[in-house]
C-alpha cells in the first residue's frame, strides 16, 4: 500500500510541475535551470538518514560523501542562482 | 515526532512549489529562489531530528559542503557559468546514486547478520537500481559536459565507428544486471550485479555526451538537470521519503520543459538530438556556398554604424568566448548617444546553456528593454540598418530557411540577411563550431570583421569616441 500512495505522490507532483512553469521567459532559463538544480540536492534529507550510528561502515561513509556532494549542490546551486538574479534585477533603476 | 517530521516535509514542499512558480517570471524570480531555499532548509533541519544520526560526520559532511559550494558560488564568473551548473548538477546525480547504494549496503549488511532476510523487497531493489542508473549518467554525463563547456575537452561531437552498438551494448548490460540485481535482491549474486549497473551507468553517461556537438548542449545541460532531479526522485523512493519524491520530480518536470522549449527552438526531437551526432562530420551535407566574404575594416564599419538609425546586436557563443560582453554594453551605448535605437536579439539556444545570452548581458548591464526575442524581431527586420553579428552562426544562417538539404534546415533563425547591411564579427574565415557554412558571410549585404570579438568592438566604441 505504501508503495502505491509514493507512486500517487510521484504522479500528481509530475502533473504539477508541469503545470507550474509552463511559459518562461527567456531571460529566466539560466536561473530556473540552476534554481531547479539547487533543488534537486534534496537527496541531502536521504544522506543524512544514511548516516547512521546503526549503519555499517561503508554505508557511513557513503552517506558522508553523498552529504558533501548535496550540499555542494544546495549551497551552490541557490548561491549563483542568486546571484544571477541580482544582476537582473539592477535593471529597474 | 515522526508527525513533526512529515508536517515539516509537507511545508518545505509547498515552499519549493511557491519558489518554482515564482521562478517563473521575472518580478518574482528572486524572492522564489529564496523562497525555495527557505524549504530546503526546513527539510534539512528536521531530518537532523531524526534519532541515531552520527552528528559528527552528518554535521561536518554539510559544513565541508557548505564550504565548498559557498567558495564555488562566490568566485565563478558569469562567462564560467555553464561549466559551474553542469558541474553543480552532476554531484547531485552522484548524491543520488551513492543514496541508492547506502541504502542496500545497509539492507543487505542487517541481512547478513540473519536479522531481516526479506529485508530488501523487490521493489524497492529496483528503485535503488534507478537511483544508481540516473544518478550515474547525471554524474558522468554532466562531467563531460563540463569538461566541453569548459575547453578541458574538445567542443566538437565526438563519434566512433560502432558507437550505437557500443551504447546500445551499455544499456543491455545495465538491464540484465538490473533485472538479477532486482528479482534476488538477496542472493550471492546481488552485490555484483549492482556493482555492476553502477561502473555500467557511469560508462553511458560518458558514451551518451560524447557525441553531443556543441551547439546541441543547450538540450543536454537541460536534459541532465531534468536527470538529476529523477535520481533525487528514485532515492525517495528507495527511502520512502515524500519530500525527495515531490522535490524530485518537479525538478525533472521543469527539466523537461526546458528541454522541451529548447528542442523547439532548434526545430529538432530530442532523439535527434541525442543520437544523431550532430556537427561531428564537417560541411558533409548542404550546398556549398557561392560568392565571397567581404572583409571591411573597423574604420569603415565605424563610418557605417554611424550613419545608422536602427541597429541590432545578435550575440552568440563567440561573444562568450572573447568576453566582450562589456565592450558590446559600451558600442550599445555610444550609439544610443549617436540618435541610433539598439537593441539585443537573443535567439533561445544562442550561446551553451539555455538563457546564456541573457546571464552575459545582464551581468554587463545591458538595460532589460533593450533584450528582445526571436519572433519580435524577426518581422520589422527589414527596417534595421545593421546587424552586427558577434560570434553567432547556425542562429543566423539562412541554410536553415532556404535549403532543404542543411542539416539545420528548419530551425527558427533571427533573420539577419534581411537586414540592411549585417557585420558579422568572426574570429577567422573558417566554418562555424558545428562545421557548417554559412551563406550569410557571403551574402551580398555582410561585410566580415575579422579579429577578436572583443578587440572589434573596443574598436568602433574608440572610434565613436574620438570623433
Amino acid at each position: 500500500m505504501e508503495i502505491i500512495l509514493l507512486l500517487f505522490i510521484f504522479v500528481l507532483s509530475g502533473f504539477l510541475g508541469f503545470e507550474l512553469i509552463a511559459k518562461v521567459p527567456s531571460q529566466l532559463h539560466t536561473p530556473l535551470m540552476s534554481g531547479s538544480n539547487a533543488i534537486s540536492g534534496i537527496t541531502v534529507v536521504g544522506a543524512i538518514l544514511a548516516v547512521n550510528t546503526s549503519s555499517d561502515n561503508l554505508s557511513v561513509w557513503l552517506g558522508f560523501a553523498a552529504i558533501v556532494l548535496a550540499t555542494i549542490n544546495v549551497v551552490g546551486g541557490y548561491m549563483v542562482t542568486d546571484r544571477m538574479l541580482g544582476m537582473f534585477k539592477k535593471k529597474g533603476k | 515526532m515522526e508527525n513533526l517530521v512529515n508536517l515539516s516535509y509537507i511545508a518545505a514542499a509547498i515552499l519549493f512549489v511557491f519558489g518554482i512558480k515564482m521562478l517563473g517570471h521575472a518580478d518574482t524570480a528572486r524572492k522564489g529562489n529564496q523562497i525555495s531555499s527557505i524549504g530546503m532548509a526546513l527539510a534539512i533541519i528536521v531530518t537532523l531530528l531524526s534519532q541515531g544520526l552520527d552528528y559528527k560526520l552528518v554535521l561536518g559532511g554539510i559544513a565541508v559542503g557548505s564550504v565548498i559550494g559557498f567558495i564555488a558560488a562566490k568566485r565563478v564568473q558569469m562567462t564560467g557559468m555553464p561549466e559551474l551548473v553542469a558541474l553543480f548538477n552532476g554531484f547531485g546525480g552522484l548524491a543520488s546514486l551513492l543514496v541508492g547504494w547506502a541504502e542496500y549496503q545497509r539492507a543487505s549488511h542487517t541481512t547478513l547478520a540473519g536479522l531481516d532476510i526479506a529485508k530488501v523487497e523487490t521493489f524497492t531493489a529496483a528503485v535503488i537500481v534507478l537511483a544508481i542508473l540516473i544518478g550515474g549518467i547525471t554524474f558522468t554525463g554532466s562531467l563531460y559536459a563540463w569538461g566541453k563547456l569548459s575547453g578541458k575537452l574538445g567542443g566538437r561531437a565526438l563519434t566512433f565507428g560502432g558507437q550505437k552498438a557500443f551504447n546500445a551494448l551499455l544499456a543491455l548490460g545495465i538491464i540484465v544486471a538490473g533485472v538479477i540485481f532486482t528479482l534476488a535482491p538477496t542472493a550471492e549474486l546481488a552485490y555484483p550485479m549492482l556493482l555492476a549497473v553502477i561502473v555500467l551507468a557511469l560508462l553511458l553517461g560518458i558514451f551518451a555526451v560524447m557525441p553531443i556537438g556543441g551547439g546541441d548542449m543547450p538540450v543536454v545541460i537541460s536534459l541532465l538537470n531534468s536527470c538529476s532531479g529523477l535520481a533525487a526522485c528514485a532515492a525517495g523512493f528507495v527511502i520512502a521519503n515524500n519530500v525527495l519524491i515531490v522535490a524530485g520530480c518537479l525538478v525533472g518536470a521543469s527539466g523537461l520543459i526546458l528541454t522541451i522549449i529548447m528542442c523547439k527552438a532548434m526545430n529538432r526531437t530530442l532523439v535527434n538530438v541525442l543520437f544523431s551526432g550532430f556537427g561531428a562530420t564537417s560541411q558533409a551535407t548542404g550546398s556549398a556556398s557561392t560568392g565571397e566574404m567581404k572583409p571591411v575594416s573597423v574604420e569603415d564599419a565605424y563610418y557605417i554604424l554611424e550613419a545608422a538609425f536602427n541597429v541590432i546586436v545578435i550575440p552568440g557563443y563567440g561573444m562568450a568566448v572573447a568576453q566582450a560582453q562589456h565592450a558590446v554594453k559600451e558600442l550599445g551605448e555610444v550609439l544610443e548617444a549617436n540618435d541610433c535605437e539598439v537593441r539585443f536579439a537573443i535567439h533561445p539556444v544562442a550561446g551553451r546553456m539555455p538563457g546564456h545570452m541573457n546571464v552575459l548581458l545582464a551581468e554587463a548591464d545591458v538595460p532589460y528593454e533593450q533584450l528582445v526575442e526571436m519572433d519580435d524581431v524577426n518581422p520589422t527586420i527589414e527596417m534595421v540598418d545593421v546587424a552586427i553579428v558577434i560570434g553567432a552562426n547556425d542562429v543566423v544562417n539562412p541554410a536553415a530557411a532556404d535549403d532543404p538539404a542543411s542539416p539545420i534546415y528548419g530551425m527558427p533563425i533571427i533573420n539577419a540577411h534581411k537586414a540592411k547591411t549585417t557585420f558579422c564579427l568572426k574570429r577567422g574565415k573558417g566554418a562555424g563550431f558545428s562545421g557548417l557554412e554559412n551563406a550569410l558571410f557571403t551574402a551580398p549585404n555582410s561585410r566580415m570583421i575579422y579579429g577578436d570579438a572583443k578587440a572589434t568592438v573596443s574598436g568602433l566604441v574608440a572610434q565613436f569616441k574620438d570623433s
